[in-house]
């Protein structure tokens, strides 16, 4: 298909590339278009967020208030941390102009003053990359006080990050902006109501608001056709792990996850079996090779196969992986990134880990595989934002999928009263 | 502490932000820019430069793991070994640049040199195994193209 946000045009990222393959066109049509219009349509597009909770992104925009004499905000997330995920950072260094033009648009359609681009404090050499495309597109008048006459002025600043999973929950982001730790903070207020310092502000992933321009340029009845209907447009997959190609590739929504491993990351090293996948980076819940069959990259059919979309980033393992290992490595992860503000997550995530490192080397009792789970059950749901969650799903899908893995390499196996009990 | 450009710098991100709070990452980066890590006094300097209670910088600099409280070595290797970096041989770019650099995850080498430690997903799935040195990324490595990199570096 058709690629739209990483087209194969060379030097794309150079501000004159992007103009002559119709950069700004968008920006230049929406600033002739009424706000509400604007907003009115992305929202009929049907574009949800890329950036894990498939929030409708029109939806979200029409929460800010329309008129207010303070100032509002838009933060574009790019702090892409969730294992597994590294498209954003291809936008940053192929294609920068189009994020630009996408936070202009929304800022305009939101009446934002100034937007802040958060990147993970890992991508220096990235961050330098945005900052030579905002000063370009500073030059050429797209930014500033009175854009192209049009009476619209708006800012766009990057802010660093400096190594915290946890900033890419909007509201720890938010704080982080503000100078503080990266807590998130309870919802509801939300952000369109209570965002940085008080006022309204939106936040939108990097990849999500780089759909924007698409939608503007062409309309949201060609977009919404693209890929599958409930989740439509074109979706940068980040395929990891057991594959002959890894990388990130552009597909319609709806692809089959078979498809996209086979066909486009070029298959399974050795012909091996899939033994099993995360089909959107490390939080989303682990599905069984032997049940991938007509899975799609969209949120309906991962949902459908107890699973979630996540970030797109499909991590692959063959049929000798050891899941333990893998799941250790994922429950330390999760444990390390814990803020530490909500107990159950705090506590919960490093009692995960520790349970899991006994099975990694061999310590494993029967009763902590049901242990896993009921520590991952009080920890999902419990605490302020959504790390609970993600530290949970992965372990809970874990256990309930690859029981017999666990129960393999127990050390002290099933008691025998079970086993009379079971007869 | 900070060098004049830096502070006019900062001076001029002012008007983005609301509050001189909003100043204490980009202020903490450039010391650790200009000095390696950030030392307690560094910290009292920003906090008095910022007007901000030294005990909310100390939270902010402990919270976020690439400030450093103490110097490092003046290579920091940074390896992945997350999911996706560990499916694609992590484990064995780990073991090898512990005996080549003759230190283990961690550590600082005692000239001063390398500083070795294990970060989480850098984003650099698709070309994993990798690792970072400042702010460039190394990937799909191999023990012989490690030992490239590290001679070459040692150079440096």
């Amino acid at each position: 298909m058709e690629k739209y946000l990483l087209p194969d045009i060379r030097d794309l990222h150079r501000i004159d590339v992007y103009e002559a393959h119709g950069g700004y066109k968008a920006f230049r049509k929406a600033l002739q278009m009424k706000t509400e219009d604007v907003t009115e349509e992305v929202k009929k597009s049907g574009l949800k967020g890329r950036g894990g909770a498939c929030f409708p992104t029109g939806l979200k925009w029409t929460f800010m208030p329309k008129q207010s004499d303070k100032p509002k905000y838009l933060c574009v997330n790019g702090d892409e941390s969730e294992p597994g995920t590294f498209k954003d950072r291809q936008i940053f260094e192929f294609n920068p102009h189009l994020m630009i033009e996408g936070t202009l648009i929304a800022a305009y359609a939101m009446g934002g003053s100034i937007s802040y681009i958060y990147v993970r404090g890992e991508y220096g050499k990235w961050i330098k990359m945005i900052e030579k495309a905002l000063h370009d597109a500073y030059a050429k008048g797209y930014i500033g006080q009175n854009i192209l006459g049009s009476g619209f002025s708006t800012e766009i600043i990057v802010h660093r990050g400096a190594g915290a999973y946890i900033c890419g929950e909007e509201s720890a982001l938010m704080n982080s902006i503000e100078g503080d730790r990266g807590y998130p903070r309870v919802k509801p207020p939300f952000p369109a109501q209570n965002g940085l310092w008080g006022r309204a502000t939106t936040i939108n992933n990097v990849e999500t608001i780089s759909n924007v321009p698409l939608i503007i340029d062409r309309g949201w009845e060609w977009y919404s056709k693209i890929g599958a209907p409930k989740y439509p447009g074109p979706i940068l997959v980040g395929v990891s792990g057991h594959v002959n190609k890894p990388g990130v590739y552009e597909l319609p929504t709806g692809v089959p996850l078979l498809e996209i491993i086979h066909k486009y990351a070029g298959g399974v090293p050795g012909n091996k079996a899939i033994k099993a996948v995360f089909p959107g980076g490390s939080s989303t819940m682990v599905l069984r090779g032997d049940q991938l069959e007509g899975v799609c990259m969209d949120a309906e059919s991962l949902k459908a196969a107890g699973s979630s979309v996540g970030t797109a980033g499909l991590i692959v393992m063959d049929e000798d992986t050891d899941l333990i290992k893998v799941i250790a490595r994922i429950a330390k992860f999760y444990y390390h990134e814990s803020c530490g503000q909500c107990t159950p997550c705090r506590e919960g995530t490093g009692w995960l880990w520790k349970i899991l490192n006994r099975f990694e080397n061999g310590e494993g009792r029967w009763e902590d595989i049901d242990l896993l789970l009921d520590v991952a059950n009080n920890v999902e749901g419990n605490t302020i934002c959504a790390l609970g969650d993600a530290a949970a799903w992965p372990v809970q899908s874990m256990v309930r999928r690859f029981r017999d893995e666990f129960e393999r390499r127990a050390k002290i196996p099933r008691p025998k009263v079970l086993e009379a009990v079971a007869v | 502490m900070l060098s004049e450009r830096n502070l006019k710098k900062l001076d001029e991100m002012k008007k983005y932000y609301q509050t001189s709070q909003s100043l204490v990452l980009p202020a903490l980066w450039m010391v650790q820019e200009e000095h390696g890590h950030i030392s307690e006094d560094a910290m009292k300097y920003v906090a008095k430069l910022l007007g901000v209670p030294f005990g909310h910088i100390l939270g902010v600099v402990t919270f976020y793991t690439m400030l450093h409280r103490k110097p490092i070595g003046r290579h920091h290797v940074e390896v992945c070994t997350n999911v996706s970096c560990m499916l694609r041989g992590a484990d064995k770019i780990v073991e090898h640049l512990e005996k080549r650099l003759g230190i283990k995850m961690g550590e600082t080498s005692r000239d001063r040199k390398w500083t070795l430690s294990e970060v989480e997903c850098m984003g650099s799935c698709g070309t994993a195994p990798m690792f970072a040195v400042g702010e460039e990324y190394y990937e799909n490595l191999t023990p012989e193209k490690i030992d490239k990199l590290i001679a070459d570096l040692e150079r440096k």
